[in-house]
């Protein structure tokens, strides 16, 4: 009994963390990027259809590394193959 | 789906069950496979019977919206690879529509096929029917994706270097050396160094979409789970609309993405140093 719930608590905490540290960098970074766009899109409007566009594409390449570390997480969270793997 | 009202067994079960995979005997996923090829035959079929009916004067909206399509793609293709577009500019189409009609098949309900299935065959085949929508949140099919590109930027690199120029790029890239004795030592870091950024470019694409779109349909999974009794009912179809709102943008961000990164790869492949 004792082994399975050692599984589940460290599979919680390790969730957590990786959703919580996954997207504390991925905020930052879209923070970081957006700020540099808004000063440069001050600066030279004329500019700003183009580095929306290249906006967009680096936001989703910011939030790429997030949001497979939240599918992994929620894998292990929902269909737990380190519990399934407890002989019976 | 038989309603189980928020005991966590029966969400569990219901979310297992909404992630199994459709497999014959030999371990393929066939839902996926069968979706994929219906959808990439539709887009052919659309692009093909709109530009056989493609006239110079005034288009109709269908032949106005594929023109539109092919004009964007062409445009970014130009953008970024300076060579001969002939080949890249159509997979580069290809890819974009594929991606984003294989991505948008998550826009569907969830319990879509298995109130089809209850309707017709009841409740007991609808238990052990077994059909994930979505291609591209199987990671086999972002995978055999990103595969043929980094197969095609390989291809790419030959034509454009040569057999023999290809190979002794491997070593002698980025970290160059006068002196045979320099370059013998930094040959293998250069080539660590190389085989590194060539493997991480198709496991970073496939990863890209499969991560983006595992987790929209998980989190439709659980808010469709989590809701469903007669007091949630109108929070679960609120939080459904936001968040299948906030997809539509994903689907199309990450078909774009997929395709420059194709393009951006190839070209890279592609250029002389």
């Amino acid at each position: 009994m004792e082994f399975i719930a050692q599984i589940q608590s460290f599979t919680a905490i390790a969730a957590g963390l990786i959703i919580g540290l996954g997207a504390m960098g991925a905020c930052i970074g879209i923070g970081i990027m957006g700020s540099k766009f808004l000063e440069s899109a001050a600066r030279q409007p004329e500019l700003v259809p183009m580095l929306q566009a290249r906006m967009f594409l680096l936001a989703g390449l910011i939030d790429a590394a997030f949001i497979i570390g939240l599918a992994i997480a929620m894998f292990f969270a929902i269909a737990n193959p380190l519990l399934t793997a407890l002989p019976k | 789906m038989s309603a189980e009202s928020g005991a966590s067994g029966g969400l569990t079960e219901y979310i297992q069950h909404h992630l199994t995979h459709n497999t014959s005997a030999s371990g393929i996923h066939i839902d996926s496979w069968v979706t994929a090829l219906v959808l990439g035959l539709l887009f052919c079929f659309w692009f093909w019977s709109m530009a056989r009916r493609a006239t110079a004067g005034v288009p109709s909206k269908g032949q106005a919206f594929v023109e539109m399509v092919v004009e964007f793609v062409d445009g970014q293709v130009k953008d970024v690879f300076h060579g001969n577009r002939a080949f890249i500019a159509p997979l580069a189409l290809t890819i974009f529509m594929w991606v984003f009609f294989m991505n948008a098949m998550d826009l569907l309900p969830l319990d879509l096929i298995g109130i089809g299935v209850q309707t017709i065959a009841g409740e007991e085949a609808a238990h052990h029917t077994y059909w994930r929508i979505v291609p591209t949140a199987d990671l086999n099919t972002t995978f055999a994706m990103s595969t043929v590109v980094f197969l095609l930027t390989i291809f790419y690199s030959i034509k454009a270097k040569g057999g023999w120029g290809f190979t002794k790029e491997l070593f002698t890239a980025p970290f160059h050396a006068h002196g045979v004795g320099a370059k013998a030592a930094l040959a293998l870091p250069n080539f660590a160094l190389n085989i590194v950024e060539y493997l991480s470019k198709p496991v970073s694409l496939a990863m890209r979409l499969f991560g983006n779109m595992y987790g929209g349909e998980l989190v439709f999974m659980l808010i469709a789970g989590l809701a469903v009794s007669w007091v949630t009912f109108l929070p679960g179809v609120i939080f459904n609309a936001a968040w299948a709102i906030f997809h539509i943008l994903i689907i199309l961000l990450q078909a774009f993405i997929f395709m420059v990164l194709t393009v951006v790869y190839l070209a890279m492949a592609h250029e002389h140093h």
